[in-house]
């Protein structure tokens, strides 16, 4: 299993993730610039989190212009498997490749912790690894994580499943309780309806390995990897 | 020339920036302040062109950078 991981003027998780998905789960990364125009032969695209171009403007607004993001959206149209996390998410957002956008959080504050997180379905290709309400614990960085969307967008996210992780009560008494940002229908991480781009706030690449965390992140990786297993595409 | 845009949160998003203001400025005696939007404000130094040209240009900048359309909205000003 090949992972390309994305990095932008800014990104500060780019590390995170080729330590989580190399060092860690053992698996071959190939880093990207972001000033290149194609992908190297992957079978999933990481877009970290950070702060790409410092987010002036907008989080994720300028690297959605980025000279990679071309190949990106080709890569996801070709069907491949895209994960964006925190400005991940931001940028996937921006891009149009995930509905919606994420603004400042409700409280104004910066929120970095702990927080739980219900897998709400475990038949797609970031989940298959969990079970449908699996309690999972994982790390948050941000200040604007409120996912906001029109009404029916909303209730197409709904109807269609396409809510992947939600936040929601503690699981460990110094975790602590409920939606840290304020996000509609306390929405951490959602998918594309064709189900191969996922983007969320929280951090699972932060919560790979054991010897720093309980490594509930971990299966995010391990589910795309079977995924792609079983739906080999290894894409230049 | 310059030209300006202005970028505001549309109506119905929640601006928690804006509310804030509001309710710090409320609390301070300020009751006839109803609401505060809090957005951006951009300036371009542009080349004397044809009006409609540059607010074509500047309407494009607008929809592909400036504004996120899912949650802002826009006004060009020129001169």
């Amino acid at each position: 299993m090949t992972w390309a991981v994305v990095t932008f003027p800014g990104s500060n998780c780019d590390r995170d993730s080729w330590h989580a998905l190399g060092d860690v789960l053992g698996f071959d990364v190939k880093p990207v610039f972001h000033k290149t125009t194609t992908l190297p032969p992957c079978d999933a695209v990481v877009i970290p989190g950070g702060f790409s171009y410092g987010d002036y403007l907008r989080c994720g607004a300028l690297a959605k212009l980025s000279p990679i993001m071309p190949a990106i959206r080709a890569f996801a149209d070709g069907g491949g498997l895209v994960v964006g996390i925190c400005n991940g998410f931001q940028i996937l957002c921006e891009a149009g490749l995930l509905p919606g956008a994420l603004v400042r959080n409700s409280h104004l504050r910066f929120v970095s912790r702990l927080v739980s997180l219900r897998v709400e379905r475990a038949d797609t290709a970031f989940t298959g690894g969990y079970a449908a309400g699996d309690l999972i614990d994982l790390p948050i960085a941000h200040g604007e994580g409120n996912y906001v969307a029109d009404a029916a967008t909303i209730v197409e996210l709904e109807r269609e499943h396409r809510i992947l992780f939600r936040y929601t009560g503690p699981v460990r008494s110094d975790v602590p309780d409920g939606n840290p940002n304020g996000s509609t229908n306390a929405i951490a991480g959602i998918m594309n309806r064709r189900g191969n781009v996922m983007g969320m706030m929280p951090h699972p690449e932060r919560a790979t390995d054991p010897l720093i965390s309980r490594p509930d992140g971990a299966n995010v990786f391990h589910s795309m990897a079977a995924w792609a297993g079983l739906h080999p595409r290894l894409q230049s | 020339m310059k030209a300006r845009v202005y970028v505001t949160y549309k109506d119905g998003v929640l601006d928690p920036q804006g509310q804030t203001v509001c309710r710090f400025l409320q609390s301070h005696g300020e009751e006839r302040v109803r609401d505060v939007r809090i957005g951006k404000y951009i300036e371009f130094e542009v080349e004397d062109r044809p009006h409609d040209e540059l607010e074509r240009m500047l309407i494009d900048i607008s929809d592909k950078l400036l504004a996120n359309p899912v949650i802002e909205s826009y006004r060009v000003e020129l001169p």
